[in-house]
């Protein structure tokens, strides 16, 4: 043993610890190929950030509320330190909740963070979404990715409802009963369902204990699997950049993982936990103290759900209330087709990809990402979306508008029905002119330069604007965009004269790539050819 | 395949085929990556040293936060309130842990982000990629690892195996699905009927005594519960989500709906209470117009007229309960809700 310890050198403790995991785990192997992994920066790309860190402060706090949360409703008569509820009857799932905000100390911070986090976490998916979709980061190879990144949004989406629903209390348990109402609209199995999942009658006695093991087994399990699956794809597809000098489809240019994004990446967990927790001190979230024991015969007024459900509250509050009686049996329109059309507003989302790739046709990785300009209709499409959603947004909040702006509640009730429909068309003609605009200044850019400010007067008397020559960088920049010309179908013979066979499909196909990329749909970047001839001589006129 | 149909012309040429073109030839040719700009602490040590006494001091102002923290929690009693401009009364537990947690966990963050913006390299370097796909020998071998591993299996050449595990495999989460059965009972009629029946009193929610008709005057909204229904009752929150009731007084002429007035006593007519849209407690009366707003989602009802739905998206009207006078001279119902309360749903017809 000490001969040979002798000759070579004792390892420090670190190195040794690392030889013993990597004869066990690989480590080494794992972190040739990761620990100065390169990763892009941008500001955009934290939002993703934003999300994962949300998440896992949602994870830490929810653990130790658990430990006082009784998920139980058990009549109890109140006798805890708040005196307003003194001798009142609640569940235990409430009185548990008054524990951890008023006696358990701490537990009230522990209790904000966790739904702060939780409105963050939320907010934060919808953003780092839009973030991807109007840059195209979606495409190939990252659909799957964006897939995950949908199921995590949409199971945030219940998974916050089966948690601001556990403390029982009016706000919440009016929420629930409109989830059963809705429940209840769904054709022939409605009303099994609804006793199914609250143990019969409402509301009975389990839809809290029920609730509980969803909110924090089943829903989180499923999400921490998918947020991991999430950033192994982020680590295996490498990061998406924007173009630029040196940055091509082939490579990721950026700054290593060890030991700039593990300082910056590290260092903004602690800056996202480190804000929530001061929001949290500083600003009351779901006061179920305020708002009494929920009891389905009394409600309050100005009920509003947590903001990620208004948009399905505005679709159940907007809608007419159509009812059809046919043959004993009632179909309630009203109810079930704002639930469907709630399914049909995420699905979009999720679908959206597959769609895209099939108008372009095209089958080949993409890395770089498009600035929204440059994809006019995407872009546009996108901005329907989100104006259709801020929409019903404002139709979930129509009491509060109408209280606060001293407004009717039924012409904010018809606007949105109206615009509905009509704000998407808008938002898309608006935002695709917008595209439009600035591909021709970027066009402009690109051939005559930037506009100096500078005025020069000729000798003849004429006044031009000095303009100054782009960079090689900046040229480059922004002309880096593929530009695709729209499909085809082809003559509607065949060199043989014989009528070709075209599906509908094709089509349509061959429409829907006019209306992204035909005349009129993308303005023509600048060539090379017609950049020497505006440089070379005649510079002064434009 | 549409894709042989459609010719793949559309594509844009292949990203990046101006590389290689000296750049004098294409004005649009990628540069490359522009030379690494050194900071100011890259090249003054005093300016790196500033940096570094910063990020010393974020990382000990963390330090004391934590203390803080303690400190708080340990001085602090749990129920006491203190009054902080602007924000007004707060719990003193909350807003001092939350502080000092919030600059301890802030303080670290931006100690190393400002670490690894002033200190640490900031020079860009380029990663290859590689294409996900695998490459065609690797794809090949795998079909042939494949199809030797079916055809081994036997699966192909042996279907009745395969069918019956298919078979097996399809049935057997049934068993799951059949334990879910004990999660509720049947619907059965249950949504059809109330605790109300005729001969039970109305009872005021507020006094908890028996309505009588001399109680309910013009303009005044009374809730009422069945007679033996109390709070402490194990089942009372299932029972009164659909026997609750609203009682208002009408002038009989101004009573719209023949069938609603012959249902009144003396223009008291009683309602049932929960919102036929989603279920909501309604609970907002304007007594000049006779109408009730639901303030869930804003379904409002015209009293006056058979509770007709007058705006809002409620798909049909409140029941009304039949009422009369018992021999005390106290309002009773004279049977059940002739239709079910609550949200409308499949079996309802």
């Amino acid at each position: 043993m000490s001969t040979t310890t002798d000759a070579k050198r004792k390892a420090p403790a670190g190195e040794r610890v690392a030889d013993w995991a990597d004869g066990r785990l690989g480590i080494y192997s794992l972190a040739k190929a990761n620990m100065r992994k390169i990763f892009p920066d941008h500001w955009s790309f934290m939002l993703g950030e934003i999300c994962l860190y949300s998440f896992i402060i949602i994870i830490l706090t929810g653990v130790y509320l658990t430990l006082f949360f009784h998920p139980s409703m058990n009549e109890v008569h109140y006798h805890g330190s708040y005196v307003p509820m003194q001798g009142i009857r609640m569940t235990e799932a409430y009185a548990s909740t008054l524990d951890i905000s008023f006696d358990v100390r701490g537990g009230l911070l522990i209790r904000q963070i966790h739904h702060w986090a939780a409105l963050i976490f939320i907010a934060g998916m919808f953003v780092h979404m839009m973030r991807v979709f109007f840059t195209g980061a979606f495409r190939k190879p990252r659909e799957i990715n964006w897939l995950f990144g949908f199921l995590l949004f949409a199971l945030g989406m219940f998974t916050g409802f089966t948690g601001y629903s556990l403390p029982d209390d009016l706000l919440s348990g009016t929420g629930v009963r409109f989830t059963q109402g809705a429940i209840l609209s769904v054709p022939i199995v409605g009303t099994y369902i609804s006793m199914f999942l609250f143990g019969g009658e409402f509301p009975g006695h389990d839809i809290i204990a029920r609730f509980y093991s969803i909110h924090i087994l089943l829903l989180p399990g499923i999400m921490l699997g998918l947020v991991v699956a999430h950033l192994i794809l982020v680590f295996y597809h490498k990061h998406t950049q924007f173009p630029g000098p040196g940055r091509t489809n082939k490579n990721v240019v950026g700054m290593p993982l060890l030991p700039v994004y593990m300082a910056k990446a590290g260092g903004f967990f602690f800056l996202v936990f480190g804000v929530i927790a001061v929001i949290a001190a500083l600003f009351t979230i779901n006061p179920i103290w305020a708002l009494g024991p929920y009891r389905p015969d009394q409600v309050s007024t100005g009920a509003q759900p947590d903001w990620y459900m208004g948009f399905a509250e505005g679709l159940v509050r907007v809608m007419p209330g159509w009812e059809i009686n046919l043959w004993g049996h009632t179909l309630v329109l009203g109810v079930f087709i704002p639930l469907v059309v709630f399914g049909l507003v995420l699905a979009a989302i999720a679908v959206y990809p597959f769609i895209e790739s099939w108008i372009t046709g095209d089958k080949r990785e993409h890395h770089i990402l498009d600035r929204p300009r440059n994809a006019p209709t995407r872009t546009a499409l996108g901005v329907a979306w989100v104006t259709s959603y801020m929409v019903m947004l404002i139709g979930g909040g129509n009491d509060i508008f109408a209280t606060h702006l001293h407004m009717s509640i039924n012409s904010i009730t018809w606007f949105v029905r109206i615009f509905y429909f009509v704000g998407p068309v808008i938002a898309f003609i608006v935002t695709k002119r917008i595209c439009m605009g600035l591909q021709r200044r970027d066009r402009d850019k690109v051939l005559h330069g930037r506009e100096s400010g500078i005025i020069k007067r000729l000798p003849h008397g004429e006044f031009v604007e000095i303009h100054e020559p782009l960079s090689q960088s900046q040229r480059y920049s922004l002309t880096a965009h593929e530009q695709y010309e729209p499909a085809e179908v082809g003559p509607a013979v065949d060199e043989n004269g014989v009528e070709r066979k075209l599906t509908r499909g094709e089509k349509l196909r061959a429409k829907l790539s006019k209306g992204y990329f035909g005349e009129g749909n993308q303005v023509p970047k600048a060539t090379a050819e017609e950049y020497r001839e505006i440089s070379s001589g005649h510079g002064g006129h434009h | 395949m549409s894709s042989n149909e459609i010719s793949d012309k559309n594509l844009p040429h292949e990203q990046g085929s101006a590389h290689g073109t000296a750049v004098a030839e294409n004005p649009f040719a990628d540069p490359g990556l522009p030379p690494h700009k050194p900071r100011i602490q890259d090249v003054d040590e005093q300016a790196a040293k500033r940096s570094e006494r910063t990020v010393a001091l974020l990382f000990t102002v963390s330090m004391l936060a934590t203390i803080g923290f303690i400190a708080s929690f340990v001085i602090f009693p749990v129920d006491e309130i203190v009054y902080v401009w602007p924000i007004g009364h707060v719990s003193a537990t909350n807003l001092s842990l939350g502080l000092t947690l919030g600059v301890a966990l802030f303080c670290i963050g931006a100690g190393a982000v400002h670490w690894a913006r002033t200190l640490m390299s900031d020079e860009e370097f380029a990663d290859d990629r590689h294409a996900i796909e695998a490459a065609p020998e690797v794809k090949a071998k795998v079909m042939t690892d494949f199809a030797d591993g079916a055809r081994e299996s036997a699966i192909g050449r042996r279907p009745l195996i395969r069918n019956t595990m298919l078979g097996a495999l399809a049935m057997v989460p049934l068993s799951g699905v059949v334990l879910l059965r004990e999660l509720g009972p049947l619907p059965e009629k249950k949504l059809f009927h109330t605790s109300w029946k005729k001969g039970l009193q109305l009872i005021n929610m507020n006094t908890n005594e028996p309505l009588r008709p001399e109680d309910v005057v013009v303009g005044s909204l009374t809730f009422a519960k069945p007679e033996g229904l109390e709070e402490d009752d194990e089942d009372f929150n299932n029972k009164i989500a659909k026997d609750a009731l609203m009682i208002v007084r009408i002038q009989p002429q101004d009573i719209k709906d023949r069938r609603e007035l012959e249902w009144s006593h003396e223009g008291i007519v009683a309602f049932s209470k929960i919102c036929t849209h989603v279920g909501c407690p309604i609970s907002l009366y304007e007594q000049q117009t006779h109408h009730v707003l639901c303030p869930c989602h804003q379904s409002t009802f015209d009293l006056s007229d058979g509770a007709r739905v007058i705006f809002g998206p409620a798909g049909h009207p409140l029941p009304q309960l039949r009422i009369g006078v018992n021999g005390e001279g106290n309002l009773e119902a004279l049977g059940d809700f002739a239709e079910p309360v609550g949200p409308a749903f499949w079996e309802r017809g």
